[in-house]
């Protein structure tokens, strides 16, 4: 397997860059394994990783029904942060945010984490003062947050339209500095090479077509390439969680499939080197290295497995940006695609095993799930390989919905489209 | 996406607002039933496929409908009044692949 390193590089760049090597395998299925991962996404492959890092369990195959990375985690627009209010999301991202700090050097891949800090726009003094409010929560649990003055923030972001005259003026801000960005593509190919050389067998172009059953229990699953059998079946399937748990029997679920879209603007000089939120609306954005302004706003709002969204949103997301930045009017949009999320009946994930015996679960991450990446993977082996969740994940039942114990950061209630 | 209100006629979908899930069938308000009551609150088909759904034509005439559409095509079937067109009897059960 390739190692990187300064020196590969060089003495690769030297011979012409002919000798690389596949960062994985392209193994073709076994009769069975200890535990089968539905989904090479990143927090499949993550979870396959600390199996094999953490747990010792290698014998262990991601299934992936495209190839590898092709849904959300090459789709989303990779801010990472850990800005939460309530202690159950607060301490589990800030765990994830821990192990995005060390994901390079783990790895020996450059996932491009940036800590270049993100910052909530507050447009309202009521606002301003739940900001505060968020912050203070967030302190409180160890986790950086500082409220900022518009003048620091002009300073921050020169372009930003901060004056009295904005049509929602900024009044300040909170600002986690230990946020930023990171590339995703790396992530999944980072956390697939690690997985790889632990031992486990990523099949890509594998749909899963149906569970095996011995009476309840989930014994394996039937798919495009012949049926494989595993003691442990996990599911981490995202925005097709609806479509998988109806193929092992389950009807309904805590959870609806929407679209999200995002767009990527022409490569600019150096604009904002922050990820920056709207406060008024939903939109966030932030600049990658190769110069485009990457921003996305609010989903669709409809029940959608479409990868495509439609137009309200795009001019939404544009006028959005437009009121912040009026600079930008004459930049042009480069691309723009759709995500399909699972949002949740209360904007928190679910990270449990069950519902059926030998099956885990891993969905409902509605439009966050890139920045809880590691944690998510750390926690649902964690559950996997010990049959009992961690303390991280714990809160992160699927019976919480109907005991009444929610998580719901933003109070929306059980509506889905608001998370 | 164009929904044909069945007052107004063919009209944009920024013209609606998406009432939700019309597959859900409320309890009765005095009942105790707190099964009855989560599954209406938090359980959904979410299928990918047909979708019956509720939507109101806010922008328009502010007649609720209750609308067929596809999750996968986005392509809507039929529209007609939400009221007196209650829920389907039955939940659909069939798989949902296309």
């Amino acid at each position: 397997m390739a190692e990187y390193s300064a020196l590969s590089l060089l003495a690769n760049a030297l011979k012409g860059n002919k000798d690389w090597k596949p960062a994985w395998r392209k193994p073709d299925p076994k009769a069975s394994y200890d535990v089968i991962i539905i989904g090479g996404g990143g927090h499949g492959l993550s979870t396959a990783y600390y199996l094999a890092k953490e747990h010792g369990i290698t014998n262990v195959a991601v299934l992936e029904k495209g190839w590898l990375g092709s849904g959300n985690v090459g789709r989303n627009t990779t801010a990472v942060r850990s800005n939460y209010l309530l202690p159950a999301n607060t301490r589990f991202y800030e765990h994830s945010m821990k192990l995005w700090e060390g994901l390079s050097h783990e790895l020996n891949y450059n996932v491009m984490f940036s800590q270049r800090g993100c910052l909530n726009l507050a447009h309202t003094p009521a606002q301003f003062d739940d900001y505060a409010r968020r912050g203070n929560a967030m302190r409180h649990l160890g986790v950086d947050a500082e409220l900022m003055a518009p003048a620091e923030i002009k300073r921050l972001i020169p372009a930003l339209d901060i004056s009295g005259d904005a049509r929602f003026p900024v009044v300040g801000g909170l600002m986690q500095r230990r946020a930023g960005t990171a590339r995703h593509d790396a992530v999944a190919w980072g956390y697939a090479r690690g997985a790889d050389r632990r031992g486990v067998d990523i099949i890509e172009n594998c749909e899963v077509t149906g569970f095996l059953r011995d009476g309840d229990r989930i014994t394996g699953v039937t798919t495009s390439r012949g049926d494989i059998r595993a003691k442990k079946v996990a599911v981490a399937v995202a925005g097709s969680t609806g479509r998988v748990m109806r193929m092992a029997g389950v009807e309904t679920m805590p959870i609806e499939s929407h679209v999200l879209q995002a767009f990527v603007t022409e490569s600019l000089k150096p604009f904002i080197d922050t990820v920056v939120t709207f406060g008024m609306g939903h939109f966030y954005m932030s600049q990658s290295d190769k110069g485009g302004l990457v921003y996305g706003g609010d989903i669709d709002g409809y029940n959608s497995y479409a990868q495509r969204g439609n137009l309200p949103i795009v001019d939404e997301v544009m006028s959005e940006m437009l009121a912040l930045f009026p600079g930008l009017g004459r930049v042009r949009m480069l691309r723009s695609w759709g995500g399909v999320c699972d949002m949740s009946m209360d904007g928190s994930p679910i990270i449990t095993a069950g519902p059926l015996p030998g099956m885990y679960l891993n969905c409902g991450w509605c439009y966050g799930g890139f920045k809880a990446t590691p944690a998510s993977g750390w926690t649902f082996a964690w559950t996997i390989a010990k049959d009992e969740p961690h303390e991280f994940n714990a809160p992160f039942t699927l019976d919480r919905f109907h005991r009444g114990l929610v998580i719901d950061d933003k109070g929306q209630g059980a509506n889905p489209r608001l998370h | 996406m164009l929904i044909t209100c069945p007052y107004c006629g063919p009209r944009d979908v920024i013209e609606f607002t998406y009432q939700g899930d019309g597959n859900r069938e409320r309890p009765d308000p005095a009942s105790q039933n707190f099964e009855a009551w989560n599954a209406y609150v938090y359980d959904r088909l979410n299928p990918a496929g047909d979708h019956n759904e509720l939507w109101q034509h806010s922008g328009g005439c502010r007649a609720h409908l209750r609308v067929v559409r596809n999750t996968l095509t986005h392509e809507i079937s039929s529209v007609a009044f939400a009221r007196g067109n209650h829920a389907p009897a039955a939940r659909r059960k069939s798989e949902d692949k296309p």
